[in-house]
């Protein structure tokens, strides 16, 4: 049973194809990546999926239940969460706030009692407090946890992105990029950190990702994508050797 | 206390009263209003036709005023609070001159243009200041509950604070509720602290002396709100002697803030024991790692 199953996905920006056709299934647990060129329409797969976009045809199943047209709140409430490529952080919030605030489904009291100090209240908001303060300290920030998000180094800022939706407690976790502008040293920790989340969260991961070393030693099963139209699928090992991927990435001569 | 300074803090608590609203709506949850004075408006006209024309009670007239601002402002939130930015103020600045426009030409109701004299007033600014102090800690403490983090998270980024499971229209609705609710029943004090309301009272620099508090004190801090509504309301007083250049050093000072400190007076800065504890560290230098460095 696929836990997320995509058909015939498709988006047309007028005559543009951002996606055209795009199919996908995600085994329950698995890190599944998809790669191609830039432009190909890799974060228009993850904006579809998220409901920021509406898809011009296609569907879109969770769990065998279609997750089409609903909008985003309610399609991250099913246990969808993601990052973005140009990190979207609560730019004037304390790394805390940043992560509390993706716990908003920990507190059940009502919008008036949020006017009002009472015991259940204030129950709430230490267990909240506490969750949010053990995912920085999983992802290694919580000595931070008092600094505004936007004065962070980059880096942090990635992981700050990566706890908030771990705070969301999904079951699928979209990553955009997360290794964007790091180096080698830093993308191999992101890598194992990765791979750690994974196995802690029972999560299953669907990666975009630029960094071929990670996505070849992360993942289970690689999708590439090129002008809005699957070109391979398969494990890393079939995809590395498939003569589209290579023309996709590599371009091809002229033959004589 | 004089008639003068009674006047004064009648004054003061409405217009706190208004500005909470505001600042939970525009400071916290980033729909920045420009219409407050037609929700004053409507709360106003209620309430002092209740009282003058129908003949209730005072606190009932008061209580329907505050309730005809909340009500108001559903189905104006419902289209507008789709619109982004600058494009939420028009549309609210609009809402503001239709109210005023239409309290205008209901003359046989409304009393045109010279409005409705001989409204019931006040004994006492008392009540009206407690309302207005018990207002500000009620914001205060739904500032800082999960649905105050969710307002600032939409604040600050609207598609992520989606993207994390708030449902960004249902938040910005409430706010903007009760921000009318609060718009309501601060038109409807100042409808029985005057004695007398006239379209022309709920303009659009009503509107924009609001908004400057709010942005003044820190957008993103209440008692900055608090702190720059008494400023703002003293000030234009204390410079009475200045006749007309009291509304230039106004003008001036609200320029001055705005180029020395675009993040208003206090920031973010808010009024607790904890902050309270922080100055007092920090002026006397009783940090504990000062002392274990040294």
């Amino acid at each position: 049973m696929y836990i997320l199953e995509i058909d015939n996905l498709s988006k047309y920006f007028g005559g543009v194809k951002a996606v055209d056709d795009f199919n996908m299934k995600l085994e329950e647990g698995s890190i599944t990546s998809i790669i191609g060129p830039n432009g190909a329409g890799k974060t228009t797969i993850f904006n579809l999926i998220t409901g920021i976009y509406p898809p011009t045809k296609g569907s879109i199943m969770l769990h065998g239940h279609s997750i089409l047209g609903l909008p985003t709140y309610k399609i991250v409430d099913l246990g969808l969460a993601r990052t973005f490529q140009n990190i979207r952080l609560f730019p004037n919030s304390t790394v805390l706030d940043n992560v509390r605030a993706a716990c908003h489904d920990m507190a059940n009291y009502s919008v008036l009692e949020g006017f009002f100090p009472s015991k259940r209240r204030y129950q709430q908001e230490k267990l909240i407090k506490d969750r949010s303060m053990a995912l920085l300290e999983t992802v290694g920030l919580a000595d931070r946890a008092e600094e505004i998000a936007s004065k962070l180094p980059y880096g942090y800022q990635r992981r700050l992105e990566i706890a908030r939706a771990l705070a969301l407690n999904p079951i699928i976790l979209l990553l955009d990029e997360p290794a964007a502008g790091m180096n080698p040293e830093e993308s191999q920790n992101l890598m194992e950190f990765i791979r750690k989340m994974r196995d802690k969260f029972a999560l299953t991961t669907l990666l975009i990702e630029h960094h071929m070393e990670l996505v070849m030693g992360l993942s289970d099963y690689i999708t590439v994508v090129d002008f809005g139209k699957t070109i391979a699928t398969g494990t890393p090992k079939e995809v590395q050797s498939n003569p589209e991927v290579i023309k996709a990435y590599l371009g091809y001569g002229d033959k004589k | 206390m004089s008639i003068y300074i009674q006047g004064i803090v009648y004054l003061f608590s409405i217009n706190l009263i208004s500005v909470m609203g505001l600042s939970l709506l525009t400071g916290f949850t980033g729909s920045f209003c420009f219409g407050q004075a037609g929700f004053m408006a409507v709360g106003a006209y209620t309430s002092g036709m209740l009282t003058k024309l129908v003949g209730w009670p005072l606190w009932l007239g008061i209580i329907c005023g505050a309730l005809a601002g909340a009500l108001i402002s559903i189905p104006i939130g419902l289209p507008t609070l789709k619109l982004k930015g600058d494009y939420f103020a028009i549309a609210t600045l609009g809402f503001a001159e239709a109210v005023r426009l239409i309290l205008e030409n209901l003359q046989q109701y409304t009393g045109g243009a010279r409005g409705i004299p001989g409204i019931e007033t006040m004994d006492s600014p008392v009540p009206v200041l407690i309302i207005a102090l018990v207002i500000y800690v009620l914001i205060r403490f739904y500032v800082a509950s999960t649905h105050g983090r969710s307002c600032i998270a939409i604040r600050e980024d609207e598609m992520a604070a989606n993207c994390i499971g708030i449902n960004s229209p249902r938040m910005k609705t409430i706010s903007f509720f009760v921000n009318g609710l609060l718009a309501g029943l601060a038109g409807a004090l100042l409808a029985h602290y005057v004695g007398f309301i006239q379209p022309s009272m709920f303009g659009m620099a009503k509107s924009t002396e609001l908004i400057i508090m709010v942005i003044f004190g820190g957008m993103h801090s209440v008692t900055g709100a608090l702190l720059s509504t008494v400023m703002l309301t003293s000030l234009p007083e204390l410079l009475r002697a200045a006749s007309i250049w009291r509304l230039v050093a106004y003008g001036l000072l609200v320029v001055i803030i705005m180029v020395v400190r675009p993040e208003g007076l206090l920031g973010s800065w808010e009024l607790s024991i904890a902050s309270l504890k922080q100055i007092w560290n920090n002026l006397f230098n009783r940090k504990p790692s000062v002392k274990e460095g040294n």
